[in-house]
């Protein structure tokens, strides 16, 4: 073949290449730029007792998971049987985040669901939730010993997720 | 006056929006400065939307952060800055240049760079093509005659 028929078809494949990389790709997940960044602080009120104040702080020396929930979110219903079941085998604690929503609605919320979190605080104007760069909920992040983000999952966990990504680097941080 | 510049920026600038009271709204000034600002700033939620058209509630909640930093007098480069720590570049609709963005921003000279140099070839190629052939004397007479009896 001669290169006038060969260069135009090696472009056009390399254009296929790219477009299908394109295609795959999830416009939803924007990577944060917090990732490698101390977590933002924060002190808020237990969703189950106000009186309680929990400061993110008090998690400096764990690794943990703070995971961005609400009741009044549809994706977080998928989620959270996985969340519970992950919550049953101890490897790391999670601190739930309700992200905008009214405490009770989260109690009857987590009481109906099951309570995969070691603790849960309430977001009611959204602040914190700001801070971390949340934009769609749910979101769930890694923390390390030192309090630096590690990773951030977009979107509801999965079962892939988990075992992929999660799981490994909570492991190798605790270590 | 004040009053009806005071509505009519409302009605202009949400007049979507029927039922959401608008806090701090207030002050026009303020109101402008925001939306001309957030208009240059994408809604994460709906991506295809500005901040400043976006009626998502994280949209709301930042414009109101963005009132709030402004009334404090912060400048439009300390919000923006605020929002990119935030939520990273894909805030700006115009990214910013660096080593990551080269190829975005210089991409296109590029291409043309290397349409051009495929052209200049394309032409000299076609040059050394064209050889000239002058015509024999008897084409020539022919040629002449030709025209003459025209």
């Amino acid at each position: 073949m001669k290169a006038k028929f060969v260069i135009p078809l090696a472009l056009f494949l390399v254009l296929v290449v790219f477009l299908g990389i394109g295609l795959r790709l999830n416009p939803r997940e924007v990577p944060s730029p917090l990732i490698g960044k101390p977590a933002p602080q924060f002190q808020l009120t237990d969703v189950h007792d106000p009186s309680k104040v929990f400061s993110s702080r008090d998690m400096l020396g764990k690794v943990w998971l703070l995971n961005v929930y609400a009741s009044w979110c549809e994706s977080c219903r998928d989620e959270h049987p996985l969340l519970v079941a992950f919550s049953g085998k101890r490897l790391v604690p999670i601190v739930g985040l309700d992200y905008k929503d009214k405490p009770e609605d989260a109690r009857k919320w987590l009481d109906q669901m099951g309570n995969p979190y070691e603790l849960s605080v309430s977001d009611l104007d959204g602040r914190v939730g700001i801070n971390y760069g949340v934009y769609g909920v749910p979101e769930t992040y890694v923390i390390d010993k030192s309090g630096i983000i590690r990773d951030k999952i977009i979107g509801p966990v999965t079962t892939k997720s988990l075992d992929e990504r999660v799981i490994p680097l909570v492991k190798e941080l605790s270590q | 006056m004040k009053r009806l510049l005071l509505a009519l920026v409302l009605l202009s600038a949400f007049a979507c929006q029927a039922k959401e009271a608008v806090p701090d709204a207030a002050d026009p000034a303020i109101e402008k400065r925001m939306i001309a600002l957030s208009e240059n700033l994408r809604c994460l939620v709906c991506q295809n939307e500005s901040l400043a058209a976006s009626q998502a509630e994280l949209a709301l909640d930042l414009k109101q952060e963005i009132r709030e930093m402004m009334k404090k007098g912060e400048s439009d480069k300390e919000i923006v800055a605020y929002l990119v720590h935030r939520y990273g570049d894909f805030v700006l609709y115009k990214p910013p240049v660096k080593s990551t963005t080269l190829l975005l921003w210089y991409g296109p000279f590029l291409f043309l760079g290397i349409g051009l140099v495929v052209l200049f070839f394309t032409i000299k190629k076609r040059h050394n093509q064209i050889t000239e052939t002058p015509l024999s004397r008897d084409e020539e007479q022919r040629a002449q005659s030709l025209l003459e009896h025209k």
